[in-house]
């Protein structure tokens, strides 16, 4: 164990826990994911309720904290607190496990993202499978729980949603495989199926998937995007679980905790096809421009950029402090958001020292840190940019009648990953 | 404690064997029989893995991966004709599924 | 945080996968696996046999990572918990009709099927003892390089030379496609 402690602070050659056999060490892997995911959740509920408001040219919740910001923790208190109903006809049994199945398949998918290098809980050799096998099995979880609630509307919103989701999962399968061809093109001639493996082949060479083969690796990435926003039943395509279609679809009979799980499974289903998309297309851990920009300056420009954004987010804060009305009902709210806002420059504060300590690019400590710290934030923001179009998606589009939706995706989708994936493969056979 | 050996596995692939037998031939429910003939195809790969295993080679692994798609192909199948038959006589009745008998 | 159990950091033998308090894991997935396939045959409703039949397949899925098999267990995800279960929980909800809940839950033959059942189990015993001399105690470890590569050199071939399972690999495609048209075609209201 101390291997892992001085290998994160970068005095000894950095691996994943699971590559080492470290149990321990995977488990505090895997509580630090936890805790970010829930956080990240947390966040990703306010920032849907704050844009979307913004979007429709209102406010949003203002009331709760200073701009709405302490309305998740009311949210879940609220959740925590209401009375647990269950219908009477349900299974008990199986209307208890259905939101444990969901929740344990979105989970389970974070053991391989690769936050960095050797920054994940375990790099396993079939990451990429994994993370679509596992993620398949969160239909399970939504047929069982529209079966067990009984009644009309869940069943039927249960059968549409996972027939949705198997329809989506071909597609996105057939875009992941291009991708991985693309992986084989490397100096050593073979290509890997491992998360971290398929980043560090677009850092080997030089190129993001995304701009490799132009314009192949954007196709892949636009039917791989779209689809993954048909896996994760969001607008456009909530046909299933829209509040005016179906009366809230499979989760309408769950009440309180268990409506907090599945909406819990939901977003960190997103956030985890997202870090997907990111991994194989956008460069994963790697900073924009790793080849046109490539003077040691230009590194430390970009290694900037964590304490450039905490830096922002408190200037934001800051205008809000300005902006409110000097009234004595906003007392308390000015007080809390310039305490949020000297947090936030704090945090900014140490990310700036640590970039600029660790500014060189040789072994030590400090620069080993920043590194850790420069990849992790990049792969987030890039995740980050995809959640926010995840609510720009839900905020301007109409959503799509169900037999729209699944000719898309079997006679539009389908077709076009398929030409993709045979047009990728004879490029890269004929290039290499 | 002892170490783990390929022994190991064959006795928990029996059991599960075993079990699916036992399902296969006692249950009413014809979904159930069809499950059960699922467990017992998982028996038969998790004893070709742990052979592979022994051997050092992929065979085993390669051969499961064919028993895996065979099974699919079956599961497919068989629960479509379970469909028609259910359209026809609304039962899933293993003992009342006797058209042949005279 | 079994030091004994290690066989090393990063060892390129067994394909980087470095075991792990490996008897602890075999109990567990072994016994789970056991447990939730007694579950399945002995169930009353057909959606928890499912459920059970899931985790079984889950914890299987369990083994194959212990056995080196990384391939074979993200095969089995895929197609059986992913898709096969599926299937079943579909065709169940389709054809569960309230009856079959109160109905009994073994079929008239029970007793001769447990019969034959035992038999086989006897079958099983006397060649496990008969034949444990046959085992080795130790298990060779797999050859290196990575497990899917190998499998896709078995299964495709390398440059220029047919694999070995080429042949199979095109007849199971053609199995595949035989059962799609099959099943679409039991299950039409009008051919």
């Amino acid at each position: 164990m101390p291997n892992f402690i001085m290998s994160y602070l970068g005095i000894k050659d950095a691996v994943t826990p699971g590559a080492a056999g470290s149990q321990f060490w995977a488990l505090i892997y895997v509580f630090i994911i936890f805790a970010g995911v829930s956080v990240a959740v947390m966040a990703m509920n306010w920032l849907e309720r704050k844009a979307l408001a913004h979007f429709q040219i209102r406010l949003g919740p203002m009331r709760v904290g200073p701009h709405g910001l302490l309305q998740p923790i009311a949210d879940a208190i609220k959740l925590m607190l209401k009375e647990d109903i269950i219908p009477a006809e349900a299974d008990q049994f199986v209307f208890w496990v259905a939101p444990l199945i969901g929740l344990l398949a979105a989970f389970t998918v974070y053991t391989v993202i690769p936050f960095g290098p050797s920054q994940a809980v375990s790099d396993m050799n079939i990451g990429i499978l994994f993370m679509l096998g596992v993620s398949s099995l969160g239909v399970l979880g939504i047929v069982v729980a529209g079966w067990a609630s009984n009644s009309h509307y869940p069943l039927i919103g249960a059968l549409r949603s996972s027939a949705q989701m198997v329809s989506y999962e071909v597609a996105m399968g057939l875009a992941v495989v291009s991708a991985i061809l693309m992986t084989s093109l490397n100096t050593a001639g073979t290509g890997t199926l491992s998360m971290i493996g398929i980043v560090q082949a677009q850092q080997q060479q030089g190129v993001w998937f995304i701009f490799k083969f132009f314009p192949l690796g954007l196709i892949a990435f636009g039917i791989f995007a779209i689809a993954m926003i048909a896996e994760t039943n969001r607008a456009p395509f909530d046909m299933a679980e829209a509040e005016s279609e179906l009366t809230a679809g499979y989760h309408t009979e769950y009440s309180g905790l268990r409506w907090s799980l599945f909406m819990l499974a939901e977003y960190a289903a997103m956030i985890a096809v997202s870090s997907i998309a990111v991994a194989l297309w956008l460069g994963g851990w790697m900073r924009p421009f790793p080849n046109l920009l490539n003077a040691p300056a230009w590194d430390f420009i970009f290694s900037l950029f964590p304490a450039l954004t905490f830096f922002g987010l408190a200037a934001i804060a800051i205008i809000g402090v300005v902006r409110m009305p000097a009234h004595s009902f906003f007392k308390i709210q000015r007080i809390g958001l310039a305490a949020f806002a000297a947090v936030l420059g704090f945090i900014a504060l140490l990310l700036l020292v640590i970039a600029v300590a660790g500014r060189s690019a040789d072994g030590s400590v400090a620069a080993r840190f920043r590194e850790g710290i420069d990849y992790v934030y990049w792969f987030v923001f890039k995740v980050a940019v995809f959640m926010y179009l995840f609510i720009w998606y839900r905020a301007t589009w109409p959503r799509y009648r169900f037999d729209q939706l699944m000719k898309i995706g079997w006679k539009v989708m389908l077709p076009i990953s398929l030409v993709v994936l045979i047009a990728t493969a004879i490029v890269g056979v004929l290039v290499s | 404690m002892v170490p783990i050996t390929t022994f190991h596995y064959l006795v928990v692939a029996a059991a599960l064997f075993v079990l699916g037998v036992i399902g296969v031939l006692t249950r009413r429910n014809v979904v159930i029989v069809l499950m059960s003939i699922e467990l017992i195809l998982n028996a038969v790969n998790l004893n070709l893995v742990a052979f592979s295993r022994m051997w050092g080679n992929l065979h085993g692994q390669v051969f499961s991966i064919f028993v895996t798609v065979d099974a699919a192909a079956e599961a497919a199948v068989g629960l479509g004709i379970l469909i028609a038959f259910f359209r026809n006589k609304e039962t899933i009745n293993v003992d009342e599924i006797d058209l042949l008998k005279w | 945080m079994n030091p004994a159990l290690n066989s090393g950091l990063n060892s390129a033998v067994n394909g980087g996968m470095a075991p792990v308090a490996t008897p602890w894991f075999f109990y567990v997935l072994a016994g789970l696996a056991v447990a939730s396939g007694l579950a399945v045959i002995t169930r009353r409703n057909a959606v928890h046999s499912a459920l059970a039949l899931i985790v079984t397949l889950l914890s299987v899925t369990g083994l194959y990572l212990m056995l080196y098999a990384p391939f074979v267990a993200a095969v089995q995800i895929f197609v059986y918990a992913g898709g096969i279960m599926l299937l079943f929980l579909f065709v169940i909800m389709l054809v569960n009709i309230e009856r079959s809940s109160k109905d009994r839950q073994f079929n008239r033959m029970w007793p001769v099927g447990l019969a034959a059942a035992c038999a086989l189990l006897a079958l099983f015993v006397s060649a496990f003892v008969k034949g444990k001399a046959l085992f080795p105690d130790r298990m060779i470890s797999l050859p290196e390089s990575s497990n899917t590569q190998q499998i896709a050199g078995m299964l495709y071939g390398e440059a220029g030379k047919m694999g070995e399972y080429t042949f199979a690999f095109e007849i199971a495609s053609l199995l595949l496609l035989v059962a799609i048209l099959g099943a679409v075609i039991m299950t039409k209201k009008k051919i």
